[in-house]
């Protein structure tokens, strides 16, 4: 696993990117991501965010997008807006965990 | 020692990446296939649309969507659950089979939180997909609009939709 310096902390990512160590991450560190997937992060994303820090700590797993929407109350339709294009990958990367697993 | 920044590839906004699936199936099994990879494909920012033909038509029809059916006759792909073992074909048609048999597999999808069929659709059309009906199918089952899901976006020919899908990458299901 490759470290890499963000907001002046190491951190470990995997070969695509995707931090690996929960604890590694910080809020500082989630705008830098957000900033290198073009995401200006508002209220509404950081609502997101620690929702899915919240869910991944109770359930092992990130959720996806259905999960996001059912468990967390986001509508899908919103997702697609604040994350645009590829929401569920966007949003885990950005809330330092890894790419949702599950096929819906 | 730390390496340069390493940065997801998200994929340009502009690869023009479609896809179009068929689905012509109306068994509960057969409805899957096309719903979860037309959501899979919206989930990658894919411009996704599904084309409701024949048999597939049930699940666009608002009075029997929420009711397709599973039966597990003429498929040799059965288990008993956990093992290697089949079932025999000669227990498949009696009565009751399939609704048992529905009943068990809409069980299964619900403990993986697979959406219904009508559900996983809202899904599909909130996440961007479009919804399009085979006119011939319509004119076959004799029903309008009216019968059909508000979000179907239009009852179209077979030549409308490969017109409108050129490119594409074509699933048929």
């Amino acid at each position: 696993m490759p470290t890499i310096e963000i907001a002046s902390k190491p951190v470990t990512v995997n070969e695509e990117g995707f931090m690996t160590v929960y604890d590694e991450w910080s809020e500082e560190i989630a705008k830098v991501l957000a900033a290198q997937v073009e995401i200006e992060l508002t209220p509404r994303h950081w609502e997101v965010i620690h929702f899915l820090r919240e869910d991944f700590k109770k359930e092992g797993e990130s959720s996806t997008s259905r999960h996001t929407q059912t468990v967390g109350g986001f509508p899908i339709k919103e997702q697609f807006e604040l994350f645009p294009k590829k929401p569920a990958k966007k949003m885990s990367y950005i809330a330092g965990l890894p790419k949702p697993k599950g096929c819906v | 020692m730390t390496t340069p920044a390493i940065v997801p590839n998200f994929g340009s906004d502009d690869t023009g990446r479609k896809m179009a699936i068929i689905c012509s199936k109306g068994n509960l099994d057969m409805a899957y296939p096309g719903l979860i990879l037309g959501n899979a494909a919206l989930g990658e920012g894919i411009e996704t649309h599904l084309f409701f033909t024949f048999w597939g038509f049930d699940m666009i029809i608002k009075s029997r969507m929420a009711d397709l059916q599973f039966s597990p006759a003429g498929n040799t792909a059965m288990h008993l659950p956990g093992t290697n073992a089949h079932i025999p074909q000669a227990v498949m048609p009696v009565p009751g089979m399939t609704s048992m048999a529905t009943h068990m597999l809409k069980k299964q999808l619900d403990d993986l939180k697979i959406p219904s069929v009508p559900d996983f659709l809202e899904q599909i059309v909130a996440a961007g997909g479009h919804l399009w009906a085979c006119r011939l199918s319509a004119d076959m089952n004799k029903v309008s609009e009216l019968d059909l899901r508000d979000d179907v976006e239009g009852i179209i020919s077979a030549s409308d939709f490969i017109e409108m899908t050129e490119g594409a990458q074509l699933l048929f299901i």
